[in-house]
């Protein structure tokens, strides 16, 4: 206990550039609680347009619960209380006459575990496109399904049985499902949460090169705990330790050439 | 000895013989060493030695019960005097039970009749006989098989599996048990039912509107042909249960929502046990609420708008029974939505869905099983209660759809006709049973229903 304290009360500040110069999302001074627990520690962090950025650190070190403030997904935790000011183009998500809704239209989520719903695979596509009215007709539902299925990977391998539960298919095509549905809406972000931990190396590599198209069109922070995948992925990566941003920078940067001392024992296997 | 004390025995000794063969193979194993030598844990061998021991006496015990009383009585009749045995069955029956009780109350030299005499010194010295021969079978029973089990006792013995065998073997049958008294209660109905239709047309009982199960008792007795027309019970049921379910569904299914997906830990934890408190309350007291609070506040009411409403109604009776009802909805909605998945949720508001949404789109199609398996219990409740409509609606059997009128149930015909003095043979009281069936048929048919639309309709999670 007293030793991770030392540990934290060490990290002064992040190594490395935070700002960019296109930022999508700009975060501030981000400290989050569960109850009276501190998760995470005034974290400042820009994330680009059209780039991926990885997050990695030990488990536990509060790199889903950073990304869940993006989209203020913690809201639904009663006890989780985020202050400091989460920017997206410009305006705080977090003020007063923001809706969360609409954001988290805007700011979409993949989670770690396929979630899709216990409804048809055409269905679970067309929920987004549906409750925002997104398609004034049926010939327009069926374009934005079948579009965001074909940007996913998926269609080829479920156009003859888009009847078909989403719980019918393999975990890999659930994950890629649950990208299809999050792209159905449009966002202008992804956050996904370590979407391939539930995969076998084949569908993850499928989800890796889509993940490298969809950054044409989105901004997206990726949270995993593979550094291979977050090496092949991502344009910048950030080291999370006990709830404070220890580094962030290029990702080349950081696997060649570590700045500080505990993403050095990260990355080279050598833990604490 | 008594086979009370017999059962003691074998009980005890089954005890003992478990420990007995535990500890012998704690011995076993410890001398053996080796984990792979040991195929069951010394817990397993005690309870195959225990059951080894056990059973067969058992068996033995409970078999003589059985069929004691009957081979003794048989034994009995043999005995009696001519002319007894000539009277014919009911005379046997008679006098076989005048000795029984005799004997029962002790005393047996000083009764008079000497033929009686004679039948209560067999009957005693039969039952001695009788217990003699049990207890010494059982003993006997109880040292083979011990020693049968003991030689059994090796360490190859696959204890384990036979006793996992036998585990399975007691959950069956207690299974069955329940599957065989069902199936006992739906055939003497049948039957008995079967007797009613010979009296009385089954179309005419199924179609017919006219209730009215007055028979003459005597053959000069006029005006009382009595007449069994289903229909007006079945409607007033229906209308009675109609109206506690509008009542109960909306209020049972949204106090669920709202306890499930609104309301804090802290409020759900007072809240649900209040709700379910309304199941508790006996159905005796929802009665005479519905019948002194209730039905006559909605005839007050009705006659201020001009309304003609009788002192019974079914909707007094309805409305009381469907606030009687909300937990069974409540509750069990309560516990199947708290079941759906956080993870389909996380999904919904990922995308941008409102709560509201949520619930509508994601949630409430994930537990439409459980929520109309919820129904179905409360529906069935409402179709069997009885208490309140006897005291709320009446016993009219009016053919209405009206409400506001008094109406009677086929539960609570059935117990008009079963309870005062009544010949078991007449139409009047082989209806009960007729009815009974009927009423079973009908809910099987709304379970049926019911258990379709959901395989159409639901979806599934995982
Ligand atoms: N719902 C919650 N309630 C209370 N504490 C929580 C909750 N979720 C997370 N925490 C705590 O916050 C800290 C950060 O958790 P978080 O899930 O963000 O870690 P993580 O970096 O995503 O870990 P992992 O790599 O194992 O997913 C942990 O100490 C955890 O115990
Ligand atoms: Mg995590």
């Amino acid at each position: 206990m007293d030793e991770a304290q030392a540990v934290l009360d060490s990290i002064e500040g992040t190594v490395g550039e935070i700002a960019v110069d296109n930022p999508k999302m700009s975060m501030r001074d981000v400290d989050v609680f569960y109850a009276e627990k501190q998760a995470i520690f005034g974290v400042d962090l820009d994330v680009a347009n059209n780039e991926v950025i990885a997050m990695i650190g030990p488990s536990g070190c509060g790199k889903s619960t950073f990304l869940r403030c993006l989209n203020r997904m913690n809201d639904t935790i009663p006890i989780c209380r985020v202050s400091g000011s989460v920017m997206l183009d410009g305006d705080d998500i977090y003020a007063a006459d923001q809706d969360p809704v609409l954001l988290r239209a805007r700011v979409g989520m993949v989670f770690q575990k396929p979630n899709p719903f216990p409804k048809s695979i055409f269905d679970n596509v067309a929920y987004g496109a549906r409750i925002h009215g997104l398609a004034a007709n049926r010939a327009e539902l069926d374009d934005i399904v079948v579009g965001s299925l074909k940007r996913a990977g998926l269609y080829e391998e479920v156009k003859s049985r888009l009847d078909a539960p989403g719980t019918s298919l393999s975990g890999g095509q659930q994950q890629r499902l649950c990208i299809a549905r999050s792209i159905a809406v449009s966002p202008e972000v992804i956050l996904m949460d370590e979407p391939c931990s539930a995969l076998d190396p084949i569908a993850t590599a499928r989800i890796e090169e889509l993940i490298d198209e969809l950054r044409e069109n989105y901004a997206i922070a990726i949270v995993t705990h593979s550094m291979q995948q977050a090496a092949r992925v991502s344009q910048r990566t950030a080291y999370f330790h006990l709830g404070k941003l220890v580094e962030v920078g290029d990702t080349n940067e950081i696997f060649t050439n570590p700045q500080h001392e505990l993403t050095e024992n990260y990355i080279t296997g050598r833990f604490g | 000895m008594q086979s009370n004390t017999l059962l003691l025995v074998i009980l005890a000794l089954a005890v003992v013989s478990y420990f007995f063969a535990r500890h012998k193979a704690f011995g076993v194993l410890k001398s053996n060493g080796s984990v792979s030598a040991r195929h069951s844990l010394p817990a397993h061998y005690g309870y195959l030695l225990a059951l080894w021991c056990a059973i067969p006496a058992l068996a033995i015990l409970l078999g003589w019960k059985l069929f004691e009383p009957g081979v003794i009585n048989g034994m009995l009749v043999d005995s009696l005097p001519q002319q007894v045995v000539d009277g014919g069955d009911s005379r046997i029956g008679l006098y076989t039970n005048d000795i029984n009780n005799l004997v029962e109350a002790g005393g047996i030299e000083s009764i008079a009749d000497a033929d009686k005499q004679a039948a209560a010194q067999k009957l005693v010295s039969l039952r001695s006989a009788s217990r003699l021969v049990l207890t010494v079978l059982v003993l006997a029973a109880l040292l083979v098989s011990l020693l049968v089990g003991l030689r059994h006792m090796q360490p190859q013995t696959q204890a384990r599996v036979i006793v996992e065998k036998f585990i399975k073997v007691i959950l069956v049958s207690c299974a069955s048990i329940a599957i065989l008294t069902t199936m006992g209660i739906v055939l003497s109905v049948l039957f008995e039912s079967i007797r009613f239709f010979q009296q009385v047309g089954f179309w005419e009982f199924v179609t017919g509107s006219k209730w009215s199960p007055q028979t003459a008792i005597r053959a000069d007795q006029v005006g009382s042909s009595g007449s069994f027309g289903a229909i007006p019970l079945f409607t007033g049921t229906m209308l009675i249960s109609v109206i506690a379910l509008i009542v109960a569904v909306p209020l049972g299914l949204m106090s669920a929502i709202y306890l499930a997906e609104y309301a804090s830990a802290r409020t759900r934890s007072i809240v649900k046990p209040l709700l379910e408190i309304l199941a508790g309350i006996p159905t005796v007291v929802y009665g005479f609420f519905a019948a002194l609070t209730v039905a006559p506040a909605i005839r007050s009411m009705g006659e201020s708008i001009g309304l003609s409403v009788s002192s019974e109604s079914a909707l007094a009776a309805g409305a009381v029974m469907g606030i009687m009802i909300i937990p069974f909805v409540s509750s069990l909605s309560d516990d199947v939505i708290t079941s759906v998945p956080q993870s389909i949720r996380d999904a919904s508001f990922g995308l941008g869905a409102t709560q509201a949404e949520t619930i509508r789109k994601v949630v409430l199609p994930a537990a439409l099983p459980g929520i109309v398996s919820s129904v179905l219990l409360a529906a069935s409740r409402a179709i069997g209660e009885t208490m309140i409509v006897v005291m709320a609606a009446g016993l009219a059997a009016n053919l209405t759809a009206n409400p506001l009128e008094a109406v009677t149930t086929v539960t609570v015909q059935i117990v008009t006709l079963l309870t005062g003095d009544q010949e078991f043979e007449s139409a009047k009281t082989l209806a009960a049973f007729a009815l009974g069936l009927m009423l079973f048929v009908a809910t099987l048919l709304l379970n049926v229903i019911a258990l379709y639309t959901v395989r159409r309709y639901r979806e599934q999670y995982d």
